[in-house]
């Protein structure tokens, strides 16, 4: 059974939003934070951490109250090939970062 | 005729239809927005170093805007719950606080909008540059033809660099005053829109989707909120898988917003 079939009460589900909002607070806070911070020179660092915090925040949407957590197989496998086709769609845009068609300024 | 599988689950998905609707909808949601931030990472990436813009966006705006979406988000839920334990009345309030968070967040978005389509980047005839917001034309100024003024709170830079890192100590230390510049003074001038450079163009690209999206879901919210709830009387059920739904994609927008704000805003 999946977590939208389950008996909802609205005491849970309120408790359930106060800590998800607590962890978006505390995640953008974070994601501030580091943005602002003297890491050095390491440009890469910083947006690798903000990066990783904002993957927190999507994992607590998306987990908790789009309810992923405990969804049908048949989500998860909608997923799995949305997941695959963009890490292609991202792959593929790094890999040809260097490819700059011939004569261009750039080559 | 009677459309199936709207309440109950079918025997062979798991799921109600609207439902793996919704889903397979988001999964196309995701490549749409994939490929824009795939071609923010070009465009970021590719771009020499100390010429892409820092600080250019109101972080604060920023900020409540994300904590804006993450309430109406919560308000979100919690309608749908209500609908579960048969609360018509909490149900009508946690909505009704979603769409205006939701217009709260869309007007907060048109300001800033405002603000980058009225400040304006100037290059003078001397080589220097003039950077502000617009405060006043005067009523015969023509660019063309070199007649009249324009009056900026802002100040001139001599270098382009000084404005392209607003986080820098120069830019911070920078006195902003109003200055007014003769058209025959002016080489060219162009406020911070979509063409100003790479960085407004997918700023205004990406930003502009995801507000088209806030305004499409409250658009079906207020929907449901209003005329679309006498459902409520014939069949809660079906109703309240509608709010799931509805629920879904807006928690999907969200989603986007979670990744838009540090990309454009932080980093």
């Amino acid at each position: 059974m999946s977590e939208s079939e389950k008996p909802v009460s609205l005491q849970s589900t309120v408790r359930l939003c106060a800590m998800v909002f607590f962890v978006i607070v505390c995640a953008t806070s974070g994601m501030i934070a580091t943005s602002f911070a003297h890491l050095g020179d390491g440009w890469t660092l910083k947006v690798a951490l903000i990066l990783c915090i904002a993957v927190v925040n999507a994992f607590f949407v998306a987990g908790y109250l789009m309810h992923l957590l405990s969804e049908k197989k048949l989500v998860y496998t909608v997923l799995a090939f949305t997941v695959f086709f963009f890490i292609g769609l991202m792959g593929l845009t790094v890999w040809a970062m260097g490819d700059f068609p011939l004569g261009t300024a750039t080559h | 005729m009677e459309i199936p599988y709207t309440v109950t689950n079918r025997p062979d998905t798991g799921i109600y239809n609207a439902k793996l609707g919704i889903w397979l909808f988001l999964a196309s949601e995701v490549m749409l927005f994939g490929g824009l931030f795939s071609a923010y990472v070009l465009l970021r990436v590719g771009a020499a170093p100390g010429d892409w813009p820092h600080g250019w966006l109101n972080v604060t705006l920023g900020t409540i805007n994300t904590l804006l979406l993450a309430m109406s988000a919560i308000t979100t839920l919690l309608a749908w719950a209500a609908c579960k334990v048969r609360d018509f009345t909490k149900f009508k309030i946690f909505h009704a606080c979603t769409i205006v968070l939701a217009l709260t967040f869309l007007g907060i978005k048109s300001y800033e909008y405002h603000d980058k389509l009225i400040h304006y980047e100037i290059q003078l005839t001397n080589g220097k540059i003039a950077d502000g917001h617009m405060v006043a034309e005067s009523k015969d100024f023509d660019l063309a033809k070199k007649i009249g003024s324009v009056t900026i709170e802002g100040h001139i830079v001599e270098d382009r660099r000084e404005i392209i890192d607003l986080r820098s100590p120069e830019a911070r230390a920078a006195k902003h005053e109003e200055i007014t510049i003769a058209a025959t003074d002016i080489k060219k001038m162009g406020n911070y829109g979509p063409a100003h450079n790479t960085f407004t163009a997918i700023y205004f690209t990406l930003t502009g989707l995801h507000a088209l999206h806030i305004l499409g879901g409250t658009l079906v919210i207020f929907y449901l909120w209003g005329p679309g709830s006498r459902m409520w009387k014939t069949d809660p059920e079906r109703f309240t898988n509608r709010i799931e739904v509805s629920g879904l994609f807006w928690h999907f927008v969200d989603l986007v917003w979670i990744f838009l704000f540090p990309v454009l805003y932080l980093t």
